[in-house]
């Protein structure tokens, strides 16, 4: 079961719409909660992540008996130093995603504390992909 | 405790899910970082926060809290009704600080999360 959704970035009046769409599915799917939890918290983290960082992205949610594979895929300015934005405490966010109360730079080491695997790809001046795993068998 | 009894501890205005009065709710946290609430499971609480945008509706929804209440005189924007309609959530607006109402709730004994 696939599932497609676009982000823009800077809107953040709509971010979160994927991960709350996502979230009806999963537990339409009566998916564990304990596992759904974790898939609904790394998704918005990731979504939000889109809408502060990038120009656009789109979100692919692949969802079987066996897992869930969420890919975000961005384009944007790309993370130069993924080892320094995995810090808790580290952000480059501006003020006004500060205003709407992120940029704290808590959002990757949550995402990585939520997903049983966390792949991040990117290129400076092109983009950032971002695969988040969850096994549910 | 009901929530009908945090609005009236509070002198509380809701501004959307009068229906769900009755709700029983365990605990609270409070916080004005999105990201800090993100980190925080609390299901069945109330999130207070001072953050009047539609993000703190969101985030409330992906941790499963049905109750926000808005302190320092912030006021709900109609995005942050219609998401919480949306989403069955319980919006009230409270001219206290978070620290007043935090020590309100706590000594009517609404458990911290942590």
């Amino acid at each position: 079961m696939k599932f497609e959704y676009h982000v823009e970035g800077g809107d953040f009046l709509n971010a979160g719409n994927a991960s709350g769409n996502i979230k009806k599915v999963l537990k339409k799917l009566n998916v564990n909660p304990g596992v759904l939890k974790r898939v609904v918290v790394a998704l918005y983290e990731a979504e939000v992540n889109i809408v502060a960082h990038a120009y656009r992205g789109n979100i692919t949610a692949d969802i079987s008996p066996q897992k869930i594979e969420i890919v975000l895929d961005d384009e944007g300015p790309g993370i130069p130093d993924i080892g320094l934005a995995m810090q808790q405490g580290y952000s480059t966010a501006s003020t006004k995603v500060r205003e709407m109360g992120f940029g704290a730079g808590m959002g990757l080491p949550n995402i990585k504390a939520n997903t049983d695997d966390l792949k991040i790809e990117s290129v400076v001046g092109k983009g950032t992909k971002i695969t988040l795993l969850f096994n549910l068998a | 405790m009901k929530i009908s009894e945090i609005v009236t501890l509070l002198n509380a205005k809701i501004v959307c899910g009068e229906e769900f009065t009755d709700r029983e709710i365990e605990r609270a946290f409070a916080s004005d970082l999105m990201s800090d609430v993100l980190t925080t499971p609390f299901d069945n609480g109330v999130l207070i926060t001072g953050l009047a945008n539609p993000q703190s509706v969101r985030t409330a929804d992906m941790m499963d809290v049905s109750t926000i209440i808005l302190a320092r005189k912030k006021k709900a924007t109609e995005e942050m009704i219609e998401l919480a309609r949306e989403n069955d959530a319980v919006i009230m607006e409270c001219p206290l600080s978070v620290y007043h109402i935090s020590g309100i709730l706590y000594t009517h004994g609404l458990s911290p999360v942590y």
